[in-house]
């Protein structure tokens, strides 16, 4: 006898294994919107405690993040860094390392970008001298993924601590590079020369809608099938799901592990420098809008699965877009934006941990 | 009570009155219900129907902490310590919290104890440095410091030594006579006869027998086995443990197909290390290694399939040095490792059954062509192995984690032996296995010899290598001790190199 045949014993027992399909996405629904609703019910109350009307509030962060041209477009543009930060994340989690380090690397590969795109569109095309600048943003950033990777590797020091210390390194380094490197003598405030709006990645069609949205998500959906369809993310799920087994399966793990943080590593970069050809133009000093933080929660609660991250990506490129006009308008500090997308990210986080909790007691 | 499992109902409608002053012995393959029967009654899991009753009067058991307090400890068949604390770290731990921990009273009370036990526990290593054979003398420890009043022992002499069973079996005896209730779980029918007061037995979640006490002691020994094989299987087989090695595969005047000379190790803080091991292994051999665990058994077979880095010595394989090959190479060529722990470096539990077939030849074709998965191939060669080695799973998709012990093995017996194998490292290759498992892997590894494969046999069962091989080497403290033929009289030779008395 092989594989069994579905008898009347296990018959009895299907009651305890999901839902037929119906039922299945209507679970769902309630899962993802129960918890969106029991947020906004929870930041409502702070906002009436600060004396603002929410449904103004809830209003206008509608309308600015998803309904009106203007603010779809903003928060699209939004996507396209956003995409690349969880791209890298998902490569580093789905291999069980711990890259916390997104914002150094986000910054330095944005500052790199900056810095080089504007010298190098003077002496050639731009269809030469973007490309050239993404990939020395990308080498930036994997260069400096090295020192965690390589303690990781041959010495088994915890890639959380060395990442996250990295990261104040990084961000320090870039304004560095900022103020007294590649700082354009032409205007008074500190920042890097700006890439002229005709040199940046072009728009899509007649919108305002980077066409890095559209790299982000080609770069998502690739990492998405390299970890899940090929040898290569095998051998990194299994160095991240058992790394024991890896050893005895004779998987070379410290060539893996640096692999694993150079990709992540320079992903991240690249989302940095997205932004800044595709949309900024330049870094200013102390800018660092600690992308790499925001979509740690998002990966996580897309399981490191690229779709579901695309799916989060968005709900948070919204509520940051809606939130930043909505704070201005209704008057509370800009930061309430934060507020309300923690509050989301720990009540969805919540449903999974009861939604879990609910199925193993049904289990057990 | 009944209990209810995704895909199975793991205990059906049984009964079972365990009384104090009495080793209540059960007995049933893997998979019959025996882990979900302790543990419903250690309180990790509560029946769906029927209730358990504490002296007389209905208990539901809420908690482990619950049980504990009812006077029941449990030592699990797998390991439930902390590996990070020493040993009396965690001996001491679930005590009150606001007391400081009363290390000199527990090591009045250990040394106790284990002076009557006959084991000597390292109380200040570390868990993580302990043997799996020792930690699991320490979680026996752990119940009879807690002055339990019911013990129950799911699997607890698979990793001791025939002298510590017999001593365990002695101990239970005082143990019940001072009016203890004991539960003692095992596969091994002849510590149940010999040990047991009365004894269940449980076949796919049912119970399928009882032998009272004045029915056991009418019986004797042989009758008893007898009748409990009957009950389990429903045949009348003869007891396996008592089955003796036949035929070899071997010819005398063959080339060693494996090589090993002065192989050697350095020692670490939580093994032996080895030192200066040589021995040959013809085609169609087997040779056991014999010897107490944490003896450098698992440093002998993590050296020889590349895992673990050699401070000397050469190892050739037909002829040919395989130093300085890794272990995907040294796989190619032909040599193989069935580890011991399946679920910890074995397999990915997680993964479905079908990706653990090729775990150890990702991104090889036919199964992945350019990188890139080969989803039919995998399915469809996944599927054979299943059918060829008699893989009892759901499905191809199920999480290898999922499936029963002797499953398992068979995933890795499936993976380690296809496709040109020439040397076979089998690392206690029947440890938790159940009756039916343990003689089907036997077979197996019979099966693998006659094809002309050399086998090492690493096992802390004297039985199993007294039934299967063709030499025994013994391994203490890192060292080949001795070096016998199968013979009908080298059980007391190897038992006493075992224990470190000269032959």
């Amino acid at each position: 006898m092989s594989v069994e045949a579905t008898g009347p014993a296990e018959a009895t027992a299907i009651d305890s294994t999901p839902a037929p399909a119906g039922g299945g996405v209507l679970h769902r629904l309630l899962m993802a919107i129960g918890p969106i609703f029991a947020a906004l019910v929870l930041a409502g109350a702070i906002l009436i405690a600060v004396g603002v009307d929410p449904l103004t509030y809830y209003g206008t962060v509608l309308e600015r993040g998803l309904l009106s041209p203007l603010g779809i477009q903003q928060t699209l543009t939004r996507m396209a860094p956003l995409l690349f930060v969880a791209a890298g994340l998902i490569v580093a989690f789905r291999a069980g390392m711990w890259n916390l380090g997104g914002d150094g690397q986000f910054l330095l590969g944005a500052v790199i970008a900056a810095a080089s795109a504007p010298l190098l569109v003077e002496v050639m095309p731009g269809w030469m001298a973007l490309p050239i600048a993404f990939v020395l943003a990308t080498v930036v950033a994997m260069i400096w993924s090295l020192v965690p990777a390589l303690l990781r590797a041959y010495q088994g020091v915890n890639e959380i601590i060395t990442t996250l210390m990295m990261t104040f390194l990084g961000t320090s380094l870039a304004n560095v590079l900022v103020k007294l490197v590649f700082l354009d003598p032409a205007t008074t405030v500190p920042q890097t020369r700006t890439l002229p709006v005709d040199d940046r990645l072009p728009r899509l069609f007649d919108t305002t809608i980077t066409s890095g949205l559209l790299f982000g998500l080609v770069a998502i959906i690739a990492v998405h099938l390299m970890m899940t369809r090929t040898a290569f993310g095998l051998k990194l799920r299994i160095v991240g799901a058992n790394p024991r087994a890896a050893i005895h399966a004779g998987l070379g793990v410290p060539k893996l592990t640096v692999a694993v943080f150079a990709l992540s590593a320079g992903l991240v970069g690249l989302g940095g420098a997205v932004d800044i050809l595709g949309v900024q133009g330049n870094v200013r000093a102390d800018w660092n809008p600690a992308y790499g933080m925001a979509v740690i929660p998002a990966v996580f609660l897309a399981r490191m699965n690229g779709f579901a991250a695309i799916g989060f990506v968005f709900l948070l490129s919204v509520l940051s877009i809606g939130g930043e006009s909505a704070a201005r308008r209704v008057g509370v500090p800009n930061t309430f934006t934060l507020v309300l997308v923690a509050i989301v990210l720990i009540m969805l986080a919540l449903a999974e941990y009861f939604d879990h909790r609910h199925n193993q007691s049904r289990k057990a | 009570m009944t209990k209810r499992f995704t895909g199975v109902v793991a205990n059906d409608s049984v009964d079972l009155k365990i009384r104090s002053g009495e080793v209540h012995v059960l007995l049933g393959e893997n998979g019959a219900g025996k882990s979900t029967l302790i543990g419903m009654l250690s309180g990790l899991q509560q029946p769906d129907e029927g209730r358990i009753l504490v002296d007389g009067k209905p208990t539901p058991i809420t908690s482990p902490r619950h049980a504990l307090a009812l006077g029941i400890g449990t030592v699990f068949q797998h390991m439930m310590l902390v590996p990070t604390l020493t040993v009396a770290e965690n001996l001491l731990l679930g005590g009150p919290w606001w007391q400081r921990p009363r290390i000199g009273q527990l090591e009045a009370r250990v040394a106790e104890i284990t002076k009557s036990l006959n084991i000597t526990v390292r109380l200040h290593a570390k868990v993580s440095e302990l043997s799996l054979g020792e930690q699991q003398q320490v979680e026996i420890l752990r119940a009879m410091v807690r002055n339990s009043r019911l013990l129950i022992l799911d699997e607890s002499t698979s990793m001791l030594t025939p002298q510590g069973i017999e001593e365990l079996g002695a101990l239970m005896r005082r143990l019940v006579e001072k009016g203890l209730a004991i539960v003692f779980i095992t596969h091994k029918l002849k510590e149940a006869a010999a040990f047991g007061d009365r004894i269940s037995v449980l076949k796919l979640g049912r119970k399928v027998g009882e032998i009272t006490p004045p029915r056991l002691k009418f019986l004797g020994e042989q009758a008893a086995i007898t009748e409990i094989v009957e009950m389990m299987f429903g045949k009348q087989t003869d007891d396996p443990d008592a089955e003796r090695h036949a035929d070899t595969f071997a010819k005398a005047e063959a080339e060693p197909l494996l090589q090993v000379r002065d192989l050697s190790v350095a020692p670490m803080a939580d093994s032996p290390g080895l030192s200066s091991i040589s021995f040959d292994i013809r085609p169609g051999e087997i040779l056991g290694i014999a010897g107490i665990d944490g003896n450098g058994q698992k440093q002998l077979a993590e050296a020889l399939s590349g895992q673990l880095a050699t401070t000397g010595g050469s190892v050739i394989l037909d002829g040919r040095s395989i130093d300085a090959m890794d272990v995907g190479q040294r796989r190619v060529a032909g040599l193989r490792y069935l580890t011991d722990d399946r679920l910890g470096e074995g397999t990915v539990g997680a993964f479905p059954v079908s990706i653990n077939f090729f775990l150890k030849q990702v991104g090889e074709e036919p199964f992945w062509r350019r990188g890139f998965e080969k989803r039919g191939e995998i399915e469809s060669r996944a599927g054979e192995l299943v059918r060829e080695y008699d893989v009892r799973t759901p499905s191809l998709k199920t999480p290898v984690g999922r499936l029963s012990g002797g499953n398992i093995q068979k995933v890795l017996l499936a993976r380690e032996l296809a496709d040109g194998a020439r040397v076979v490292i089998f690392n206690k290759p029947t440890y938790g296995l159940d009756l039916a498992n343990t003689l089907a892997s036997r077979q197996r590894i019979r099966d693998t010899a006659a094809r002309g494969l050399a086998i090492l046999l690493i096992s802390t069962d004297l039985e199993e290598l007294l039934s299967m091989c063709d030499r025994i080497a013994v391994i203490a403290n890192g060292r080949l001790v001795g070096d016998v033929q199968n013979e009908d009289d080298v059980r007391t030779t190897v038992g006493r190199m075992m224990v470190g008395v000269a032959a």
